[in-house]
C-alpha cells in the first residue's frame, strides 16, 4: 500500500516540473541571479510582485533530518525600493511541521546611477523562533548545534531581530558580482553579530533565443557565506562558513528553478545543505490590483 | 477672454512639451561619448531584431505596451523623435542605466547581447 502511494507521490513529484513549465507560458521571463543568500543590485521591477519558495534540506549531526521552506513575496515599490514579505517554517523527521515566523525586508538603491559599485542599503525585521532553519543568513556564531535543536525546544525561543545589510554589487562583463556585509541585532539584551555573503554568477551564454531546454536560460555561478563573530567576540572561532555553487533555470515564463548544494567548511557547519527555489514573477501586479479595487 | 485663456493655456503647453522635449534629450546630453559614439554589434544580425522582441515582450511590455506608444502617463512611447535621434549607443547607455527615479528600471543585469538585440528591436519600431 505504502509502496503504491510513494510511486504515485513520485510520479506527481516528477510531474511537477513539467506542468511548471506548461502552465506559465503566458508569465514572461525572469533575469534574477540564482543567489540563495546573497543579494544582488537586482530590484524588482515597479508594480511587478514575484511568489518565490526557497527550500532548504539538511541534517545536523546529532539532530534529525529537516527541512525548511521560506516563502518570499516581493514587490517592486519604486524602481529603486524593493519592498518582502518572508514567511517561514520547517518540517523536521520524527518531529513535526511548526511555521517558525515571518520576516519584512527592504531595499533601498542609495545611487541612481549605475556605477562599477553599486551600493544598495537592506533593512530587515524579523519575527521567528528559534526553530527556524532556513538559513537565509549565517550570522555571528550560528552553527550546526542551532540547527540540531528540537522543534519543542526552538519553538520556545522568541527572536525579534533586526537586520541591516550593505550590498555591494556590479554587472561587469556579463558576471555579476556580489558582496554583502551583514549586522544583525537581537532587539532584546544580545549583542550585535555580523555575517558575510559573497557570490559570482554568469549566463552560461549571452544570446538571448526562444527556447526553454538550452543553455541560454542557465546561468551558474558560486556563493560563499558565514559568519564574523559578534560585538562579544569577535573572531572568526567557532564560526561557520559554507561554499555553494549555483544553477539558474529561467523557465517559460517569468519563472525560475534553482538549486544549490553548500557545502560546510568549519567543524561547526553543516556537512552539506541542499538548497532548491522556484519563483514566479506577475508583471503589472501593482496596476492590475488598482484597477480591481476600482 | 475666452480668448486669453486659451492663449495663456497653449503657451503653458507649448512651455511644457519644450521643457519635456528638454528633459528627453538630456537623457542623450548625459551620455559619455565613448558610448555614445559606439555602434551596435548586432546591428547586422537579421536574427538580432527577432530576440529583441522577445526581450522587449518579457521585459518591456508590460509598461510601454505591446505597440510600444506607452501608457499616456509614466511609461512614454518609444516611437518618438528622441529615440530616433539617439544613436545605438546611447540606446544601449540608457537601457543599462535606466532612470530610477522615474521608474525605469536598470537593464545592467541583462548580458551585454541582449540589450543590443533590443536596440536593434527598437530600430525597427521606428520605421
Amino acid at each position: 500500500m505504502y509502496r503504491v502511494l510513494f510511486s504515485r507521490a513520485s510520479r506527481l513529484i516528477a510531474l511537477i516540473p513539467l506542468l511548471l513549465v506548461s502552465t506559465l507560458p503566458y508569465f514572461a521571463h525572469a533575469q534574477d541571479k540564482p543567489y540563495f543568500v546573497t543579494y544582488s543590485q537586482d530590484m524588482e521591477e515597479p508594480g511587478n510582485l514575484e511568489i518565490e519558495t526557497k527550500t532548504a534540506l539538511a541534517q545536523p549531526n546529532g539532530g534529525n533530518r529537516y527541512g525548511a521552506l521560506a516563502t518570499e513575496l516581493e514587490y517592486g515599490v519604486k524602481a529603486w525600493w524593493t519592498t518582502e514579505l518572508y514567511l517561514d517554517g520547517q518540517t523536521t523527521a520524527n518531529e513535526s511541521t511548526i511555521p517558525t515566523g515571518f520576516r519584512w525586508e527592504n531595499r533601498f538603491r542609495i545611487l541612481m546611477q549605475e556605477h562599477l559599485i553599486n551600493p544598495v542599503l537592506y533593512v530587515e525585521f524579523e519575527n521567528i523562533s528559534g526553530a527556524d532553519k532556513t538559513m537565509l543568513e549565517v550570522v555571528g556564531h550560528d552553527g550546526e548545534s542551532d540547527l540540531a535543536t528540537t522543534n519543542a525546544e526552538g519553538r520556545e525561543e522568541h527572536e525579534h531581530e533586526g537586520e541591516l545589510k550593505l550590498i555591494l554589487s556590479s554587472n561587469v562583463h556579463d558576471w555579476n558580482i556580489s558582496e554583502n556585509f551583514i549586522a544583525e541585532k537581537n532587539l532584546g539584551h544580545d549583542p550585535w553579530e555580523f555575517g558575510y555573503a559573497v557570490a559570482a554568477s554568469r549566463p552560461l551564454a549571452t544570446i538571448y533565443r526562444d527556447c526553454t531546454f538550452c543553455v541560454q536560460k542557465l546561468t551558474a555561478g558560486v556563493e560563499a557565506y558565514g559568519g564574523l563573530g559578534d560585538v562579544w567576540a569577535l573572531t572568526m572561532r567557532d564560526t561557520s562558513h559554507y561554499i555553494a555553487p549555483v544553477i539558474g533555470w529561467d523557465l517559460p515564463g517569468r519563472s525560475r528553478l534553482t538549486f544549490s548544494p553548500g557545502f560546510g567548511l568549519t567543524d561547526t557547519s553543516l556537512d552539506r545543505v541542499y538548497r532548491v527555489g522556484f519563483a514566479v514573477e506577475i508583471p503589472g501586479f501593482g496596476r492590475q490590483l488598482q484597477e480591481g479595487i476600482r | 477672454m475666452k480668448r486669453r485663456i486659451s492663449i495663456a493655456l497653449g503657451c503653458l503647453s507649448l512651455v511644457f512639451a519644450l521643457a519635456a522635449g528638454g528633459a528627453r534629450a538630456s537623457h542623450w546630453q548625459d551620455v559619455p561619448e565613448k558610448d555614445h559614439t559606439r555602434g551596435n554589434p548586432m546591428a547586422k544580425n537579421c536574427k538580432a531584431a527577432v530576440g529583441g522582441a522577445a526581450i522587449y515582450k518579457d521585459h518591456c511590455a508590460h509598461c510601454h505596451g505591446a505597440d510600444a506608444k506607452g501608457d499616456g502617463k509614466r511609461a512614454p512611447s518609444l516611437k518618438t523623435e528622441s529615440i530616433r535621434s539617439a544613436t545605438d549607443g546611447d540606446l544601449e547607455w540608457f537601457l543599462r542605466q535606466g532612470d530610477l527615479r522615474r521608474g525605469m528600471p536598470s537593464w545592467s543585469s541583462l548580458p551585454q547581447a541582449q540589450r543590443w538585440q533590443l536596440v536593434a528591436y527598437l530600430r525597427t519600431l521606428q520605421q
